[in-house]
């Protein structure tokens, strides 16, 4: 297994991102489904076989980082990174027998919404499902878009790392907080 | 049909649409053993998952341990014994055995030889099992890998018990493969039911022996060459047409265990002296990165994505489930065949329910 490298990709998509931290290919907005294309079947790379696809939530947090200044010294900043909802999809080559290439669609988590890979390549059908049932990333595009392993009312998206559980009277029986909000409005799941 | 029916392998749903006794339509459920895993992970320490990753395909959790650990020794350097390396494929290999010789007598009790060969199967099954007590002190879910090599040594005389289980399976596979290969009703029910062509295999994520059926040769162990896999000389068997259906698989699985027989005579062969566990540092508190790894495990492709972010819990933990990707194709394999031949072919596909919902 080889490492891909991911210069030919800037080439003919020059908006896309390279993630050094990551080691993922940032796919430009708008463009995913044809760089998804462009990867499968261009000769240097013919990457066939989409392995894992996978949500990521990130909230917004507090980055410490060290800075080196002009004059030589050392100083932790701190910076906010804003909120965002990454899908991650690792790729190989079953012809080429290399890979992996990672490519990341990035969206923000209040209507996160992202291209469907699924017409590049099958294997994203139940994986982008279950990123839209525990995420909530909505696929456009995707064939067959529902929950698939949470039951079909369920309400809410349990990976999120946001995510609060509802309320169970035999277990929990003074609600509180947010538990008590959730169920006067009455989306008691029990 | 289903959750709860003798041949959906777990708690499985089919919503099959019939005309007459064709498949017109057919959606899986499935859900119904959804434990959240990957929530559960991270909370907790990363070897506090070990054990979760057991549960996860509940017949092989050799498998499943060593994929994770794996994709936790990527991020961080430990060098592994190579005790520990041997013993980790001789433990990989025999639970492929388990899994194989469990699949064909699953299978052939789909086919209605109600018990027979599953339990001719499940005997070779003990004495495996046995072996993995020994070693582990569980049958099944063993929770024997730990990130650097393994948690304790194989006790006296186990080596030479292994040896004797390994030297008597080659017979057993004879003597089914003489009931079963050339068996009338297998070969005119299993022939041309649920075929799978080279493309859509590839482009489905399918992997293991369901793709190398199809007529693709990907092995990971090639591939990847993780472990020590490449110091034993084994073939991949694959299927040379594009037929792919639940015959190809079948015989796929039987050869691969022949396979991993000679695999594991090697291993046998070679192993040496030595401690099983490398130096892990206490806290197991990664620097930030991102590691995917896989392995080959007996149903396909198992793979883990872990997002570790300096903390000793990891940010993102995912676990890559074969059984559910492969099932992506069941519809497909299943239009037009029979409600009969639908049961069959979800048997071939080889799924376990732990695996599809976590």
């Amino acid at each position: 297994m080889s490492e891909l490298s991911h210069e030919p990709v800037l080439q003919p998509f020059p908006d896309a991102e390279w993630d050094e931290a990551a080691g993922a290919i940032i796919a430009p907005l708008g463009q995913a489904l044809a760089l998804a294309e462009w990867l499968r079947d261009d000769d240097a790379f013919l990457l066939d076989y989409c392995s894992n696809v996978t949500g990521v939530d990130y909230l917004e947090r507090e980055v410490k980082e060290k800075v080196t200044k002009e004059d030589g010294a050392v100083e932790t900043v701190t910076r906010t990174e804003p909120s965002r909802m990454d899908v991650v999809y690792h790729l190989y080559s079953m012809q080429k027998q290399t890979g992996p290439l990672v490519l990341k669609q990035r969206t923000n988590r209040e209507k996160p919404e992202v291209e469907s890979l699924t017409p590049v390549w099958r294997s994203c059908e139940l994986q982008e499902r279950e990123v839209f049932d525990l995420f909530g990333v909505n696929f456009m595009g995707h064939p067959d878009q529902r929950r698939i392993l949470m039951w079909d009312e369920f309400e809410g998206h349990p990976m999120r790392k946001d995510y609060t559980e509802p309320f169970d009277y035999e277990w929990e029986p003074t609600p509180h907080d947010e538990i008590l909000d959730k169920h006067q409005r009455g989306k008691v799941i029990v | 049909m289903g959750p709860h029916h003798p041949s959906t392998h777990g708690v499985f749903r089919m919503d099959v649409k019939l005309d007459g006794e064709t498949v017109v339509d057919l959606q899986p459920v499935f859900g119904y053993l959804h434990r959240n895993h990957e929530k559960l992970a991270e909370d907790m320490s990363y070897l506090a998952s070990m054990p979760f990753t057991d549960r996860l395909d509940y017949f092989n959790s050799m498998s499943n341990n060593w994929a994770y650990a794996l994709a936790a020794e990527k991020l961080v350097e430990i060098e592994i014994p190579e005790r520990a390396e041997y013993l980790r494929v001789i433990m990989a290999e025999l639970t492929r055995l388990v899994n194989h010789v469990s699949l064909v007598g699953f299978f052939i009790n789909d086919l209605g030889a109600l018990g027979t060969p599953l339990l001719y199967a499940f005997r070779e099954r003990e004495k495996i099992l046995d072996l993995f007590e020994q070693a582990s002190g569980a049958r099944m879910m063993c929770n024997y890998f730990r990130f650097g090599g393994l948690r304790n040594d194989v006790p006296e005389g186990w080596l030479d018990r292994a040896r004797e289980v390994v030297d008597r399976f080659p017979d057993f596979l004879d003597e089914y493969e003489k009931l079963l290969c050339e068996n009338e009703i297998i070969l005119s029910r299993t022939q041309g039911v649920g075929c799978l062509s080279r493309d859509l295999a590839i482009s489905a994520g399918i992997t293991g022996p369901m793709l190398r059926a199809s007529g693709v040769n990907y092995d990971i162990r090639k591939v990847d060459k993780y472990g020590i896999y490449d110091r034993f000389q084994f073939r991949v068997p694959y299927s040379d047409g594009d037929v792919g259906d639940c015959y190809d698989r079948f015989r796929v699985r039987m050869l691969e265990m022949r396979e991993s027989i000679g695999i594991l005579k090697q291993a046998l062969d070679g192993i040496g002296d030595g401690p099983v566990l490398g130096d892990a540092p206490k806290v197991f508190k990664p620097k930030p990165a991102e590691v995917y790894g896989r392995v080959e495990a007996p149903k396909g492709e198992l793979g883990f994505y872990l997002i570790a972010d300096g903390t000793p819990k990891p940010y993102r933990y995912r676990v890559r489930p074969p059984s559910l990707i492969n099932l992506t194709v069941l519809r497909d394999m299943c239009l037009g065949q029979k409600v009969a031949d639908a049961v069959i072919i979800l048997g071939s596909i080889d799924i376990v329910l732990g695996e599809v919902d976590r």
